[in-house]
């Protein structure tokens, strides 16, 4: 008897040790399926918490959104995707993206969110299928205080080339004491702001080597030719600055933000995405620069694109992949999909055909100037980078010695042409 | 009184009750043997496994034999933090048990308010290694930033000395409590021989005080040989291997190998194996050697 009772003891013992077996709630459908979306976007994460609840109401549906850390999608993608109920949606940056994710990515040709795209060239495809759907168009460049910029006397339509912004940045400097404000918020090198300048604006010299050179895949290696500009961008970022160089790595992108938010700089380089903190400074007064990188000025627009595909987990069940597209299909068509997509920090163009316009100042300059037509867009050259987050971290620990003197600009050149091929190796041993 | 009711409860069970209360050992032992395979053996065991395989998720793995083991070794940054740890775990184990063996040493000397500075001095071993590798990452900044005009994410050497400042203000507390713990258990009645005898201080220290408390500076001195060798929480939060990772130690560099590539996750896991064997070659001979010189009482 007793030799009973212990072996039940046991039993149910090893029954609470495994939880996952038992406690299957009853009132699920499993025909229904369910959608995990692994979200890039740590700003936009309450606002997919809202949709999820939403689509959850509306459609019954599950969706759980789990946002990653900046800087750490790969990280946590490589994590989650390894799990029992692994991301049924997640995203990849472009075309190197998908190659690492390839055997993950659902073939999704004849999918009905594919055919809501405005046009092809949203659709990440290779070897003419297609795995990725664009979801948001974007463009970065110098945000603009016009207000801080026409009491120093200046107006936005006086800045046209690299050589009237850093005549006028300097002057912005050197009157900063009397004026009260800056010319550029902190060029932080902290990791919540470094990528600003590792990947965006380090975009700028590959844009106009890769188009120089006809580049239109991965290259093994790069050259550098238009680096003496970085560093001319660069300088002129962090000597105009009430910011010390040498304390660049202690400065986060929220410093950036509050500098800015706090009229104490005129310039600050970020995207579209930051608008809802940039309206802190009214409305009227957001202005919106490109880069201008003094090699085609007259013709240099934002640098407008996109890093952010929509794939589908091939590896989940056919029912929550199925699920999966028409969470994707409502978030494009639906009211309140689309609402939720153009709306709150998401604020996204998307290229969607019923997407709706969202209120955002900086993307109504960005159409204004694709209007105009007398401007280029910077195409997005930083989804080739080969193994993103290396290559980038030895680029910002360059910077940061130069900036402090403790290193000089070879050590940046090096960073990036010789951190390329390193990492061009590395990822493709 | 207890010990005779305790004594006749024993006598009166049986040879069967004794055997019955045998038959309940596994459900006792079962909950820590589960949580040991399924926390730590399996995991170990697949991860040797898995270091002989390139493969970027579990799902899709390519067997490649000893390819990963030889990356790995190829793999210059991975040499340099290895001297970067041993440089770093060579000053750290010293001056934490320095440090920490003097203070125990004068808190047990009956000074009025030892109880709270042992308190005191415990409580930082409680902050977990991110949170206390963040703000010591402010304080080390302000002050490096207003007196060095620099940064610790600029300066190797800076950012050598605080991972040492911030494992010593971390730890020293806990072996302090150790060392306490054995300076009380040295009999009075060897050292008031000994000063009766006319030995010195140093001398009472030398040869009656150090000799008693060796199984003390045996625990610790293997518990800051592996904590400095293994840490990882702290050396990412407060400096991340900045500059050029230049102060990454071996498990910050096996954690930025395994999930900085796209590509092959395997050789991190081979370096995670290496890694392995070396912290147990240097603590089993750690533990040889001052076992060997500990006294039986």
């Amino acid at each position: 008897m007793r030799k009973v009772f212990s072996m039940a003891l046991v039993f149910g013992l090893m029954l609470c040790l495994f939880p996952g077996c038992t406690d299957k709630p009853a009132d699920d459908d499993p025909q229904a399926g369910k959608v995990y979306y692994l979200n890039f976007k740590p700003e936009a994460n309450d606002d997919w918490q809202m949709v999820a609840a939403k689509y959850k109401e509306e459609k019954g549906i599950d969706v759980k959104v789990v946002t990653a850390a900046s800087g750490d999608y790969e990280k946590t993608l490589g994590v989650e995707i390894d799990k029992e109920n692994p991301p049924t949606m997640f995203q990849v940056n472009g075309p190197i993206g998908l190659s690492t994710w390839k055997d993950y990515a659902l073939d999704i040709s004849d999918s009905e969110i594919y055919k809501e795209l405005i046009s092809d060239d949203f659709a990440l495809k290779q070897d003419g299928k297609v795995y990725g759907i664009a979801y948001v168009y974007e463009a970065y460049g110098l945000i603009t205080n016009k207000k801080l910029l026409a009491d120093a006397g200046y107006s936005i339509e006086d800045i046209k080339d690299f050589a009237s912004l850093k005549r006028i940045a300097e002057d912005i400097h050197s009157r900063s004491k009397e004026l009260g404000f800056d010319a550029f918020t902190s060029s932080g090198l902290d990791g919540s702001s470094a990528w600003r300048f590792s990947g965006h604006l380090t975009n700028l010299p590959l844009y106009y080597e890769f188009t120089a050179d006809n580049v239109t895949t991965q290259p093994a290696t790069i050259k550098g030719t238009y680096l003496d500009n970085f560093k001319a961008v660069w300088d002129l970022y962090i000597n105009n600055s009430a910011t010390d160089p040498k304390t660049l790595t202690s400065k986060t992108g929220d410093d950036a933000v509050a500098e800015f938010k706090e009229g104490k700089a005129v310039f600050y380089q970020n995207g579209t995405w930051e608008y809802a903190n940039a309206t802190a400074i009214g409305k009227e007064n957001i202005g919106f620069l490109p880069i201008y990188f003094g090699v085609d000025d007259a013709k240099q627009g934002l640098a407008a694109g996109t890093e952010n595909y929509w794939v589908v987990n091939s590896q989940v069940s056919e029912a929550d992949q199925k699920a999966t597209l028409d969470f994707m299909k409502w978030l494009a068509t639906s009211e309140t999909g689309t609402m939720a997509l153009s709306s709150g920090e998401m604020g996204f163009t998307s290229p969607f055909k019923s997407a709706k316009k969202p209120d955002n100042g900086l993307y109504a300059i960005l159409d204004d100037m694709l209007a105009k037509g007398d401007t280029t867009s910077v195409k997005w050259m930083f989804p080739y980078t080969p193994n993103t987050d290396a290559w980038r971290a030895e680029v910002v620990s360059a910077l940061a010695a130069y900036s402090a003197g403790t290193g000089d600009w070879n050590g940046v050149k090096t960073a990036i042409v010789d951190g390329w091929s390193k990492q061009y190796q590395a990822s493709h041993q | 009184m207890k010990k005779t009711t305790k004594r006749s409860s024993a006598a009166v069970m049986n040879r069967s009750q004794r055997r019955s209360m045998r038959a309940f050992a596994p459900l006792f032992l079962l909950p820590t043997v589960a949580a040991f395979c399924i926390g730590f053996v399996w995991p170990f065991l697949q991860g040797i496994y898995l270091s002989f395989f390139r493969f970027k998720t579990l799902k899709f793995t390519t067997f490649v034999g000893f390819d990963n083991y030889e990356k790995a070794l190829e793999d210059e940054t991975f040499l340099r933090s290895f001297l970067f740890t041993v440089a770093f775990t060579l000053v750290s184990v010293t001056v934490i048990n320095l440090v920490a063996f003097a203070i125990a040493f004068v808190l047990t000397k009956g000074i009025k308010g030892s109880t709270v500075f042992r308190t005191v001095f415990f409580m930082p071993n409680l902050i977990g290694g991110i949170v206390l590798g963040y703000i010591w990452k402010m304080i080390l900044d302000g002050v490096i930033i207003r007196f060095l005009g620099s940064t610790l994410a600029l300066n190797a050497t800076y950012g050598f000395w605080g991972l040492v400042i911030l494992l010593c203000w971390q730890q020293i507390g806990y072996m302090m409590i150790i060392y306490i713990a054995g300076l009380q258990n040295v009999p009075t009645e060897y050292l008031e021989a000994a000063k009766i005898d006319g030995a010195g201080s140093f001398q009472i220290l030398r040869h009656i005080i150090i000799p008693t408390v060796m199984p003390s500076i045996t625990i610790c001195t293997f518990l800051t040989l592996t904590n400095s060798f293994k840490l990882f929480d702290q050396n990412l939060a407060l400096t991340g291997g900045a500059p050029f990772r230049q102060t990454e130690m071996l498990a910050l560099n096996i954690y930025q190998s395994f999930y900085n590539s796209v590509s092959n996750m395997g050789i991190g896991q081979a370096k995670a194996v290496i890694f392995f064997v070396a912290v147990v070659i240097i603590a089993l001979s750690q533990l040889y050697f001052t076992r060997s010189r500990e006294v039986q009482e």
